[in-house]
């Protein structure tokens, strides 16, 4: 093979309202081809509203290693959560 | 299939009856508009300003409150404060990515802000003398931000909506914590209660002017409930706020600075609520206009950070611009 066809990652509006979610990647040319594909693949039961193709290569993701690092320090601190806090039902919803 | 670019699409409208009439139609069917979406010149105007406006508050509202962070009285409250102004500044940085979908730029908002353009809310020009302040303030403001927040979690406009419910989840603790940390002095001494109740003497009233002038001297209110920016008038958010907020007050055994505040069984149709003293709007447009008591120094904190942060936001320009030629080397060879 002498050529590569470009890699886009795929990402779908499911609904009025909702975020572009991810939901694969395809090969294409250019981007009108992905997103003709993307339709063509994607949604042909009525998955969306709404098509984002964006090059694969320009994708730069957290490193799976470093998980704990990065996230678990998100997890131990309870005082961001609301529950942390005593508030008296006599008060109401708060 | 055509393709648009996200952000910097043409977005010039020739504005006939027919598509003003259709958008309303859309808006009337609860769809959201989203960034690609065809609007009215009046409608992306409206919300760059108000979503920049909101992003604003968060940063400077950040001032206030930081302000105590290394005199927090325990590490509890210093932990709780320290991740409350952190979810602030988080905040303005998802309001920021909201208006920046309509086509502003984020170095024109922040040039706005620190030339003093920009308007903000008002309540942050109040100073914050007292540890009681901070309780105050994640009682009364955040607990007045969250009555204004829920109902733009329905905005009409797809990434405002998205970034409210967003920021609604994360408000709910700044309020707690308020209302906790207050709790605490209420409990306390006597010297610590008289410091909490001047405290709310002092918010009580700005934290009503949060939500704006009356309806009726509202300019763009109207406009925008009519394009399902805001669903509720200032005046129902407000009176909604004080219902609330006044048995929090009780339940602490402190007094409303408000000595024509009664309990009215008739009002919210029946369901009773209260009726309130005159709102002094003189003391609002005062510091709407910049003569608050703190205007002049947020706005120079801002710039302070600015300028003090050029250096940094260089060097990370010149690390990125020298990996790139280093890699850029490295795949020639
Ligand atoms: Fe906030
Ligand atoms: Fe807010
Ligand atoms: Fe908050």
């Amino acid at each position: 093979m002498s050529k590569e066809t470009p890699l886009w990652e795929v990402f779908i509006r499911p609904r009025n309202g909702l975020s572009h979610k991810h939901c694969g990647s395809l090969h294409a040319a250019d981007e009108i081809m992905a997103l003709n594909a993307a339709r063509d693949t994607y949604t042909r039961r009525g998955e969306g509203l709404s098509i984002w193709v964006v090059p694969s290569k320009a994708i730069f993701a957290s490193d799976p290693d470093q998980i704990e690092e990065n996230f678990e320090p998100g997890v131990d601190k309870v005082y961001r959560h609301p529950t942390f806090y005593e508030i008296p039902e006599e008060v109401g919803h708060m | 299939m055509y393709s648009q670019g996200l952000i910097g699409a043409d977005s010039a409208t020739t504005e006939t009856e027919e598509f003003l009439a259709k958008f309303q139609a859309r808006i009337d069917r609860e769809e959201k508009i989203e960034p690609n979406d065809a609007m009215p010149a009046g409608y992306r105007k409206t919300l760059v300003r108000q979503i920049g406006q909101h992003a604003h508050s968060e940063i400077v509202g950040m001032l206030p409150e930081g302000n105590w962070i290394t005199r927090a009285p325990s590490l509890r409250r210093k932990a709780a404060l320290l991740a409350k102004v952190q979810d602030e500044g988080g905040h303005g940085l998802y309001l920021y990515s909201a208006a920046e979908t309509l086509g502003v730029t984020r170095e024109q908002m922040t040039e706005e802000l620190l030339s003093g353009k920009a308007k903000y809310s008002s309540i942050f020009n109040y100073p914050t003398p007292t540890w009681a302040d901070i309780g105050t303030i994640g009682w009364l403001v955040d607990g007045a931000a969250i009555m204004n927040q829920i109902p733009l979690c329905r905005c009409s406009y797809g990434p405002y909506a998205r970034a409210m419910i967003r920021v609604c989840k994360e408000e709910s603790f700044h309020q707690r914590q308020g209302y906790e940390a207050v709790m605490k002095l209420c409990q306390g001494t006597e010297e610590q209660k008289q410091m909490a109740q001047d405290a709310f003497n002092r918010w009580w009233w700005p934290s009503l002017m949060m939500f704006g002038p009356h309806d009726a001297d509202s300019s763009h209110s109207e406009q925008s409930m009519k394009w399902k920016i805001k669903r509720f008038s200032n005046d129902e958010l407000r009176q909604k706020f004080i219902d609330a907020t006044v048995p929090q007050a009780e339940y602490l055994g402190l007094t409303v600075p408000d000595p024509d505040l009664k309990w009215n069984p008739e009002k919210n149709n029946g369901k009773g609520g209260y009726d309130h003293g005159e709102i002094d709007w003189d003391e609002f447009w005062r510091v709407v206009k910049g003569h608050g008591q703190m205007n002049r120094d947020r706005i120079k904190a801002r710039n302070k950070a600015w300028d003090e942060g050029a250096w940094v936001r260089d060097a990370a320009l010149a690390h990125a611009e020298k990996r790139a030629a280093r890699q850029q080397k490295q795949a020639a060879e």
